[in-house]
């Protein structure tokens, strides 16, 4: 492949070679369907030979996040995949690295449960992803691609962001979008970080003490004064990227009088959707969260002003629905389209939704 | 003679690493973990690495081995120190890296972690602190609670139909590919705290030298959980501990390859 080259590939395999494009460091996972290709992809490329990025398959999920709290912890770029029952048995590692502030990313190919579900697509784990998962008072950054073109640009992206605030950050995905395969231009090569600007670039890491003070990383302290002090620190650290990082994507909003919000591959059948309701003359638009967490609250608040009505489109039971009520306030009627177990909604199903639960109704 | 003539550098007989620092420790009196951290320390300055060290410490009692030997540290979830630092030794190959963890650390709750990290051969050095209970926890049955023994939650003593046996996680460790150096001490004399040095040493030094993963238990005592004296702790180990899991080197792939290069 050279530089700008466009190719065609599944979102999966286009994770894998974006990580080793954007310098990561290392990878750890342990196989799950529908994303086990990430780990074959990058078993197949051998990037320990190329950039010296270690791949390791864990013994567990347990086993992958804890690898990547550690990694994370020596100031290293590195990120774990799994999907949903795997990203259940992450959370402990998931919240000691917030706890620590450990940067560390965690790609989620979502498929359906509770349980083991299904290997079918999901977007179930959006209170998960976005409520912090494990124990404690912790928000992560959530990003939501909806092409196999966001998958690879969103892995530099979500390393930046959670280097840059110290603390974990999802790609939140589904099987659709991680099993589908479409063009994408892979974004070009930047060579790892030399230990010596990780040393600079994250002083507080677990280098080795290479000549100054030592660093210890802990998510604990039985001083109740100081437990309260650093949580405040993590709440103040949680404001600014809500004040700051809110990506989102709109779509026809301007002449819009009803709302289609939607993440992921959900927003990419509501795309649809709204040709369809075009077509028909109904005059709506679409706004797509990138971020779950930060959730672009005031846009929404901001839109449903002049809103007739907004329409939730999940593939899940009405997760993100109470984030955008939230968002709302009341300003305007709010219905749901969900469809749950690895059902995913048609264009045509989320057409008739709006105009029977708005419009009609 | 006054105190100050008596602190001069002539008469040092006995001095505690640098690498130790003045915090007050919070380990019980006569509890193994205070003389294991000290033996860390001492081997540390020894070898010259302190600038490229990095220990991983557990959740149990010495889940605070961060505060007393300054060196960089990561403070691991409850069993998950060998995961931390598989991790942190492939990223950072030239680094020393170990972890320190109890009984229930590291054969109960971390049993994946242990046996797939030393299975894989992570060139990483494990100090394990056997004292068969939850010390941190208040005295419960640990995996490796001796048969009839008694703690807050096997208060009738551990019996094989209710609590099983008790677990040899060493034995199971020298049986895999991946330790290099397998082997358990104590720290209870002397002569027994300087060959437990030796061996960290030794385990240290193969996890500079890529050798593979190294184990060295010390079977411990914890007169709090075990209710008993500190010199009572240490009798009850050398009559009870010492029979079920005898001390001495298990595995040690070096002292092999050395005799087979001299044959
Ligand atoms: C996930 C989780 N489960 C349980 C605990 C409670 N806990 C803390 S330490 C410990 C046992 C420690 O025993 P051991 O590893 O033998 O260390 P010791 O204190 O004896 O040195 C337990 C059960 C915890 N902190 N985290
Ligand atoms: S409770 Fe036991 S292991 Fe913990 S410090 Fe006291 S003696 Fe040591
Ligand atoms: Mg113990």
């Amino acid at each position: 492949m050279t530089e700008n080259e466009v190719v065609l590939m599944k979102g999966n395999e286009a994770i894998a070679h974006a990580a080793i494009r954007c310098g990561c460091d290392g990878y750890f996972g342990y196989p799950i369907t529908p994303q086990s290709e990430i780990l074959e992809t990058l078993a197949l490329e051998k990037p320990w030979e190329t950039t010296g990025m270690v791949v390791v398959q864990a013994e567990s999920e347990l086993a992958s996040i804890n690898m990547v709290y550690g990694g994370g912890a020596t100031g290293k770029r590195v990120m774990t995949s799994s999907s949903s029952p795997g990203v259940a048995l992450m959370q402990e590692g998931i919240t000691y690295m917030a706890g620590a502030e450990i940067p560390g990313v965690i790609v989620n190919v979502q498929r359906g449960g509770p349980g083991l579900g299904t290997i079918q697509p999901s977007q179930g784990d959006y209170f998960q992803s976005t409520r912090g998962g494990g124990n404690g008072d912790y928000n992560v950054i959530v990003l939501a691609p909806a092409s196999v073109q966001e998958m690879a640009d969103f892995m530099d992206l979500a390393f930046q962001l959670a280097f840059r605030y110290r603390t974990p950050a999802i790609i939140l995905s589904d099987g659709i979008i991680g099993q589908m395969m479409e063009k994408v231009v892979l974004p070009p090569y930047k060579p790892r970080r030399t230990d010596e600007e990780v040393a600079r670039e994250c002083p507080w890491a677990a280098t080795g003490r290479r000549g100054r003070r030592n660093n210890i990383l802990t998510s604990l302290s039985l001083d109740p004064g100081f437990m309260e002090r650093h949580n405040e620190h993590l709440q103040q650290k949680y404001r600014v990227i809500r004040e700051t990082e809110v990506r989102y994507e709109e779509l026809l909003t301007d002449d819009a009088e009803y709302l289609i919000v939607a993440f992921g591959s959900a927003a990419r059948i509501s795309q649809k959707a709204i040709e369809l309701l075009r077509h028909e003359g109904v005059r709506v638009g679409m706004l797509r969260p990138i971020t779950l967490w930060p959730f672009p609250t005031p846009r929404i608040a901001e839109l449903a002003r002049r809103m007739k009505g907004i329409l939730c489109a999940e593939i899940n039971s009405g997760q993100m629905l109470d984030d955008v009520r939230l968002a709302v306030e009341g300003a305007c009627p709010v219905a749901l389209h969900g469809r749950m177990g690895g059902m995913v909604p048609t264009p045509e199903e989320i057409a008739a939704a709006l105009r029977e639960k708005l419009i009609k109704g | 003679m006054t105190r100050e003539e008596i602190i001069q550098p002539g008469n040092l007989v006995y001095r505690k690493p640098e690498l130790m620092n003045d915090n007050p420790m919070h380990y019980c009196p006569g509890c193994s973990h205070g003389v294991v951290h000290k033996l860390i320390a001492e081997v540390i300055e020894e070898m010259g690495v302190t600038e490229r060290t990095v220990g991983i410490s557990p959740v149990g009692c010495a889940v605070f081995a961060y505060n007393y030997l300054d060196i960089d540290w990561i403070e691991a979830a409850h069993g998950r120190a060998p995961a931390l630092a598989c991790a942190v030794k492939r990223l950072h190959p030239d680094q020393l890296v170990f972890t320190y963890q109890g009984d229930g650390d590291l054969a109960c709750i971390g049993t994946a972690e242990t046996i797939h990290s030393l299975n894989r051969g992570d060139d990483i050095a494990i100090i394990f602190i056997n004292n068969a209970i939850y010390g941190m926890t208040g005295g419960q049955m640990a995996p490796t609670t001796l048969m009839g023994m008694k703690t807050s939650t096997c208060p009738y003593g551990r019996q094989s139909d209710l609590h099983g046996f008790p677990l040899k996680i060493t034995e199971i460790a020298a049986q895999l590919e991946g330790t290099c150096y397998v082997t358990r001490q104590a720290v209870h004399t002397v002569a027994a705290i300087n060959r437990t040095r030796k061996a960290i040493r030794r385990a240290f030094q193969n996890c500079l030298e890529h050798r593979g993963a190294s184990l060295v238990e010390v079977v411990s005592t914890c007169s709090s959980g075990w209710k008993m004296s500190p010199t009572e702790a240490n009798r009850w180990m050398a009559e009870h501990m010492f029979p079920y899991y005898p001390l001495g080197d298990l595995k040690d792939n070096l002292t092999k390859q050395n005799s087979a290069a001299a044959e």
